[in-house]
């Protein structure tokens, strides 16, 4: 039978057992939405800006393991998809974005809402490709959902010109794909896994250092039985965080720029660095020449290009991670030398330096984040980018079925809320908090509407400081205290050279109880430490609608520890004595 | 870069699709690699194209470079041809014009000792047809700057290159 290429594209996304759709309508895409009227096979989910919707599938997919699918219009539609994209492409997640796109014979003719998307995409995403053909359509869609999701995961972006949506074709869906360029690695060389056995059986300090690929092959049970086999410690990068749960005793912590000092002084000290799943960017290593010198390193890695790039490992191995472990598994045995000193003396160094904030009473984000601890023992956590991410990095603790999604790689700002909502229509049965500060939160505000509509019972934080507080944070220790445009209370009325807080300051802006109130939600600001648990109650009992808690916190703490960028890991800043204030 | 660093050469296989080449030269400036020339066309198999790409670079950036390839969807194969026994022309086309009586005569005693063919001619005009080795034509283009660079256009294809079958001269 003849179908619509509009038609097959319904018909694929069910074959592809997809069953939520975040779509925004327009020109363009016109045909493809009417396709999905009174479709009941999936949930289509209107979000309020394009990149919001992608970084919503973006949050959906990283908290169920599932690929996200996308759909806009062309042009503008299209372009506000890009950050969202190289979002996801940084942190390796499965997406498939179609975009509509103008006739076919009107590409080149910079006809109204025409970008050329493709070419645009081309450096941030997997893999993009324009349907030129109605009967390469169904073949096109299939590749897209199998690159996606196979091998190292990431973005995939299908062009959909308007006449080939409109196109007459076969209503065939191919079951089989098979795409001669594209090869995705299996299995893992059983040699080089021997030797890094081997190493690990000789080594007097070994620790594993895992990555954000160990979570994304659900790899963290299998971890965890690993390294308990093997009584080997584990440090993690933010990604790599909630790979063991984070209250193992085996469990040292976070490491690189804002780890804490036991984690950054395991990798120091180590003989054999065991990686796995880790790029080795340079918020991780500090100084290079300086980075685990004392260390013979193993890397294990879905894709070669990330081995051996930043670090010169001795032994590499590509494969994906959870494979890996549990293969590793088979054949490792426990270091012969026995790690019980290495282990203790990391625990010990873990419980002399602990990360704390003091505010000497006043309300602060360690408060904030101990709360969402107990009072969401399982749960998904969303951060946006900056200090209120560092910070829930730090403190958050993460066992059982909890996830932390977090903009890793590319750092993108206004992820928080409308990932927490994909995560939400993804994991219903979980609770999920979102924790962003008022700059980044101020980039996707206008999700509430989204999650009002959807009836997602999310929670909302804003650890709110009235400044873009990671920039400022760095002005102050390397700029001399000068804010440039990171004080977002700043007006033209300002004195010029403003350095710091005032009686003058405005009380809100914008005053987000009000704003919540406008989407007809419950909006709670938190001044005070006692006040917490309460919010935490209320928000808990909200049934499907967000609700949105405003934590006034000092206006000027920072994230410590810091190992300045550049600088080894051993040299962390762990105290900063403010000058005056 | 470090002192490792030298000229490579690179065979690689691709789908002749739209777009691919864009990737591909993408892939170099987007990275900052250093792209010396990059020649595409058709193969045997019209579905498949196949690029001769020379660059310059030390072992590191020469393997990452490599790898990227490879991951790239709509690569099909990569070759590295740096130190393999392959055959590698280039075409070199040199107009010039406005040449008197005995210019035009030592032209073609030029061109017949560096093994040049004329394959256009008119009076005072020729265009020579040059297919030799990047280096041996970078030679013939210094030698008619140096004697005609103001009636002189020259215009040059890239290299391409293929594995040998018996012979490791190249």
């Amino acid at each position: 039978m003849k179908i619509k290429g509009t038609q097959l594209f319904v018909k694929a996304l069910i074959e592809e057992g997809v069953d939520t759709l975040f779509a925004y309508p327009g020109g363009m895409a016109i045909d493809l939405f009417d396709a999905l009227y009174g479709e009941t096979a999936f949930r289509v989910v209107l979000p309020r800006h394009e990149q919001a919707l992608v970084h919503a599938a973006d949050g959906y997919a990283r908290a169920t393991g599932k690929t996200g699918v996308c759909l806009v219009t062309s042009g503008p539609g299209a372009t506000n998809l890009v950050t969202g994209i190289a979002t996801a492409n940084y942190d390796s997640v499965p997406l498939v974005c179609f975009t509509g796109q103008v006739p076919t014979n009107l590409i080149g003719n910079d006809a109204f809402q025409e970008v050329d998307i493709v070419g645009i995409c081309r450096s941030i995403c997997k893999y993009a490709v324009t349907v030129r053909r109605r009967e390469d359509l169904g073949r096109i869609i299939k590749e897209a959902f199998y690159i996606a999701r196979t091998g190292k995961p990431g973005p995939v972006l299908v062009d959909f010109p308007k006449d080939i949506q409109l196109a007459l074709g076969s209503d065939e869906y191919p079951k089989e794909v098979s795409i001669r360029s594209y090869k995705p690695s299996t299995g893992v060389h059983m040699g080089q896994l021997k030797k890094a056995a081997e190493m690990l059986a000789s080594a007097k300090r070994p620790l594993f250092l895992i990555g954000g690929g160990v979570n994304i092959s659900r790899g963290g049970e299998a971890m965890t039985k690993l390294a308990e086999q093997l009584s080997v410690p584990v440090v993690t990068t933010i990604m790599g965080k909630g790979a063991l749960p984070t209250d193992h005793p085996l469990y040292i912590g976070n490491m690189g720029m804002h780890g804490n000092v036991a984690s950054n002084t395991a990798v120091s000290e180590c003989d054999l660095l065991f990686s796995i799943g880790t790029r080795f960017n340079d918020r991780i290593t500090g100084k290079i020449s300086e980075f685990a010198k004392n260390a013979k390193i193993v890397h294990i890695d879905i894709d070669a290009a990330s081995i051996s790039r930043n670090i010169v490992v001795d032994v590499p191995i590509v494969a994906d991670a959870k494979e890996a472990i549990e293969k590793f598994t088979e054949i490792a045995v426990p270091p012969r030398h026995g790690t019980k000193e290495w282990v203790e003396r990391l625990q010990e160094l873990r419980a002399q330096t602990p990360i704390a904030m003091n505010t000497e009473g006043r309300l602060n984000p360690q408060d904030v984040i101990a709360a969402v601890n107990e009072h969401f023992p399982e749960a998904i956590v969303t951060t946006d980018v900056g200090q209120n991410q560092m910070w829930t990095t730090q403190f958050l603790q993460l066992r059982g079925r909890s996830r932390l999604l977090t903009s890793g790689g590319l750092g993108t700002m206004g992820y928080g809320l409308p990932s927490a909502l994909g995560a939400k229509l993804g994991v219903p049965d979980l609770p999920v908090v979102s924790i962003s500060g008022d700059g980044g939160f101020q980039m996707n505000e206008q999700e509430l509407a989204t999650a009002v509509c959807e009836e997602l019972p999310v929670v909302i934080c804003i650890l709110n400081n009235s400044y873009l507080g990671n920039v400022r944070q760095w002005q102050e220790m390397f700029f001399g205290g000068r804010y440039s445009c990171t004080c977002l209370k700043k007006r033209k009325s300002c004195a010029q050279w403003c350095s710091s807080p005032n009686a003058q300051c405005p009380p809100y802006i914008p005053d987000f109880v009000k704003l919540a109130e406008s989407y007809g939600i419950e909006g709670i600001r938190v001044t005070d430490r006692s006040q917490i648990a309460q919010a935490f109650e209320r928000a808990k009992a909200t049934q499907n609608k967000p609700t949105l808690i405003e934590f006034i916190i000092d206006r000027e703490l920072d994230i410590l520890p810091m190992v300045p960028g550049g600088n080894p890991l051993s040299e962390m800043i762990t105290q900063y004595k403010k000058e005056g204030k | 870069m470090d002192n490792t660093a030298k000229k490579r050469w690179v065979s690689l296989y691709v789908e002749n699709d739209v777009g691919v080449l864009a990737k591909i030269s993408g892939l170099f400036s987007g990275k900052s690699y250093n792209l010396c020339s990059l020649t595409v066309g058709e193969t045997e198999d019209p579905t498949v194209s196949r690029m001769t790409i020379s660059l310059f670079g030390d072992d590191k950036t020469f393997e990452q470079i490599i790898k990227q390839l490879n991951r790239s969807v709509e690569v099909i194969k990569v070759l590295d041809f740096t130190d393999l026994p392959i055959h590698k022309k280039e075409i070199l086309y040199i107009k010039l014009h406005s040449l008197r009586r005995d210019e035009m005569e030592d032209v073609f005693r030029s061109a017949s000792v560096f093994g040049i063919t004329v394959t256009d001619y008119e009076k005072g005009s020729l265009i020579l047809e040059c297919v030799k080795t990047e280096s041996e034509n970078d030679d013939v283009i210094k030698y008619y700057k140096k004697h005609f660079l103001s009636r002189m256009e020259a215009v040059r294809g890239g290299s391409v290159a293929i594995e040998s079958v018996s012979r490791s001269d190249r």
